[in-house]
């Protein structure tokens, strides 16, 4: 079961929003090397509020604002991280991560490699991501296919407030570059797509205990966020919620894998899953082409060819830019995932 | 409807496209170049404001003089020791470049870089600095390697990519990184490197050290993004940083007013950012040390970066893959009024008794024979695409800090 299903006793509710800062707060705690910064992080505490109240407990050596310079702050990133701090750096919104892309790829993911691990970059990008807030072009994307591309790059997105601090301390800990991507849409409460529902916070959530101090949520493990016998829906980030949702909607008895890690992933738990249900489902709000679904989908090819009784559908946002008046045509909903469900049942 | 005061008809606009002055059988016109007479600019206190540098990157910070004596107020107080270990290094650097490039036209490797003119400027600021600075450089400052004493066979390994390879065959021919030395990882991607020196200055400043941080660019990549966020981040935050342009005036083929240098100077923009810059002759290695000895002595201070331009010239072809009498004169590197910074150099100490011909030639004889004895070794551990290079098995390592699931299977595919 997923972090969140697995811990409701004990532990503080919090959003993921406070889940986050709490992670940085035991890291900044926890380690004289790591440091913060980044757009607004500072005095102001993120735009967000993600680093609310860390500069005045940490200083201003340890959390401080950045110029609006996204390669800047990469580049700086990195080269701290050269020196041997451990930097927790935020871009924005990980629509805006695209001035840094030079840095992130070609330097940091490549820094251990070239110079025969004598240089690293043990550092962490967070960045928010995702649509459903109609957030129009530049606030909605979802760019993780671009880093699970480029080798050497972590890329790890939490679905839920425990995983979410879980997970970042566990990425700040681990000594590889990680693309850390924050589903915006999750910040305040869990989303399952029905836009015209009201939303659940955090607060009204049963489930939403996190522990005060440390623990990590290992990457690499996926999280078995619904189980089911009938088919796999594997995704990620928001779209767990909406798996969720159609499932019980549908009344179908789907297993929803949250996959947490996008990569490297948790391929046993994927080809256990798959190999259970026989039919599968990647979901994910990314647009299709060339999307990391397609990944996704040559390994179920790949590992369960023989255990498949129907094509493996693709539910992705629609290969066009993230629109905004027309964002729940363009968001996949639980309706067009169980209109896949249903169509790989049929088969 | 546009204001009556603006007219109606205009001529036709045109784009303004920078050519050099000369192209192949012509004779460049040096005259762009602002240059000082040697002696001739202040020396500012080192906690001088970015303005009041402003009038000195417009003109060049030259010691010697067309006599090779040390004049002016940036000559005083330079080691002999510290200049007879320049030179020593300047001399060993163009040896090893010379063999690296029969090397490459041997085919014992596939690509090589060489410094020729150049070789003060690293060499100059490598003796500035306590070695355990960390400097960022680019390709072509191997200078630093020479001058700390880096071991030829292992740079030669690298080169060769072969069994011995510190590198363990990853990187192009060139792409040396010695933590060790203070030699950060070169990249291919131009002016990374250059905000990278910014962040790893402000994490000594983080941390209490006392460590500074030099970085690297030439006139052409300085067009880069990088280069505006390095200089803005050392700006913002003082970093303890020493900021070098080495405009050696060529980009490959393209002049460096093409990279923006027309009518301005790369040490110009320093100022801009509020970074106290300087504009010095690179080809005079005495005002390399006094100048570079100057920007680390802000940064250890906390008074934060320095922006220095070096004027130089790329007296050889931008790379092994390059021809440049396809786009510039040939003989353009003898006419560049700058000279040669050996020659200089030699000149200088020769007039103090430092030196003389004889002894020039005999260490060049001996720097030759010691660079063929560490190829010689090198060699011994393989050349490119022989055999004898590193094991398959190894491209798979350090992708990541423990070798994940995917690429264990893919190692396993390869059969390694």
């Amino acid at each position: 079961m997923s972090g969140i299903e697995q811990n409701n006793t004990g532990g503080t509710p919090m959003t993921m929003i406070q889940a986050l800062r709490s992670a940085m707060d035991v890291m900044l705690e926890r380690d004289d090397n790591v440091v913060v910064f980044g757009q607004d992080v500072g005095y102001f505490g993120g735009v967000f509020r993600c680093t609310d109240g860390l500069q005045t407990k940490y200083g201003k050596q340890r959390v401080f604002d950045a110029p609006i310079s996204e390669n800047g702050i990469a580049g700086a990133a990195i080269g701290m991280a050269a020196y041997g701090l451990r930097p927790v750096a935020e871009i924005q919104f990980a629509d805006y991560i695209y001035p840094a892309y030079d840095q992130i790829v070609s330097e940091a993911a490549r820094m251990r490699y070239r110079s025969g691990g004598s240089f690293t970059s043990s550092l962490v990008f967070r960045t928010p991501c995702g649509g459903g807030i109609y957030g129009g072009q530049t606030h909605s994307q979802s760019p993780e296919a671009i880093f699970a591309h480029a080798t050497g790059l972590r890329t790890v997105m939490p679905s839920n407030p425990y995983d979410a601090k879980g997970l970042l301390i566990a990425s700040i800990e681990n000594d590889d570059p990680v693309i850390f991507l924050e589903p915006k849409r999750l910040y305040n409460g869990p989303f399952d797509g029905h836009h015209d529902r009201p939303v659940t916070a955090w607060s009204k959530y049963p489930n939403n205990r996190v522990p005060e101090g440390y623990y990590n949520v290992p990457l690499d493990k996926a999280a078995i966020a619904r189980e089911g016998k009938a088919l796999t829906i594997i995704t990620y980030g928001t779209t767990v919620w909406v798996a969720k949702a159609a499932a019980e909607d549908a009344g179908i008895d789907a297993e929803v894998i949250d996959l947490r890690s996008l990569w490297p992933l948790d391929l046993d738990a994927i080809v256990n899953s798959v190999k259970k249900t026989g039919r599968c489902i990647v979901l994910h709000e990314a647009t299709r082409t060339c999307g990391f679904g397609a990944e996704l989908v040559a390994l179920v090819q790949e590992h369960c060819f023989y255990h498949l009784q129907a094509p493996v559908e693709r539910v992705t946002g629609w290969d066009t830019p993230y629109p905004h008046a027309q964002e729940w045509d363009y968001f996949p909903g639980p309706s067009r995932v169980i209109d896949a469900m249903q169509r790989v049942l049929e088969d | 409807m546009s204001s009556p005061q603006i007219p109606a008809t205009s001529e036709p606009l045109h784009l303004h496209v920078p050519e050099p002055s000369a192209r192949p059988g012509q004779a460049t016109d040096f005259s762009y170049l602002k240059l000082s007479p040697a002696g001739a600019v202040d020396k500012p206190p080192v906690d001088v404001s970015a303005s009041q540098t402003a009038p000195l990157t417009g003109q060049l910070i030259r010691v010697l003089d067309d006599n090779g004596d040390a004049v002016g107020p940036w000559a005083a107080d330079i080691d002999d020791a510290v200049l007879l270990r320049a030179m020593h290094a300047m001399l060993k650097t163009r040896a090893y470049d010379a063999r690296m490039l029969i090397a490459q036209r041997q085919k014992k490797t596939s690509f090589y870089i060489q410094c020729l003119g150049e070789e003060a400027i690293a060499v100059g600021q490598t003796l500035a600095l306590r070695d355990d600075d960390m400097q960022f450089p680019t390709y072509r400052q191997q200078g630093i390697l020479v001058t700390k004493e880096v071991s030829l066979v292992d740079m030669i390994c690298q080169v060769l990519s072969n069994a011995a390879d510190p590198l363990k065959g990853r990187q192009l021919p060139i792409m040396y990184s010695y933590k060790d030395y203070g030699f950060f990882s070169i990249s291919g991607n131009l002016t990374t490197q250059y905000i990278q020196a910014v962040g790893w200055a402000m994490a000594s400043a983080i941390k209490g050290d006392t460590r500074i941080a030099t970085a690297w660019v030439g006139d052409g990549a300085t067009a880069e993004g990088d280069f505006h966020a390095a200089l803005t981040f050392a700006h913002v935050y003082r970093a303890p940083v020493v900021l070098n342009v080495v405009n050696n005036q060529w980009a490959i083929s393209t002049f460096q007013a093409i990279a923006g240098g027309e009518n301005t100077t790369f040490a110009a923009r320093g100022v801009g950012y509020g970074i106290p810059s300087l504009r010095v002759d690179g080809n005079d290695l005495l005002a390399v040390y006094a100048a570079s000895r100057w920007a680390a002595e802000r940064a250890r201070s906390n008074l934060g970066p320095t922006l220095i331009e070096w004027v130089t010239y790329r007296a050889g072809p931008h790379s092994t893959s390059d021809d440049p009498s396809k786009y510039r004169p040939a003989d353009d590197a003898q006419h560049f009024p700058l000279g040669d910074p050996i020659d200089r150099l030699k000149q200088h100490l020769i007039k103090r008794g430092l030196w003389s011909e004889q002894q020039h030639d005999e260490v060049r004889t001996e720097l030759d024979a010691e660079v063929l004895r560490a190829l010689k070794e090198a060699e011994t551990h393989g050349l490119l695409g022989s055999d004898n290079r590193p094991g398959a098995a190894l491209m798979f390592e350090d992708v990541y800090k423990d070798m994940p699931e995917h690429l264990r299977r893919q190692r396993q595919q390869l059969g390694v």
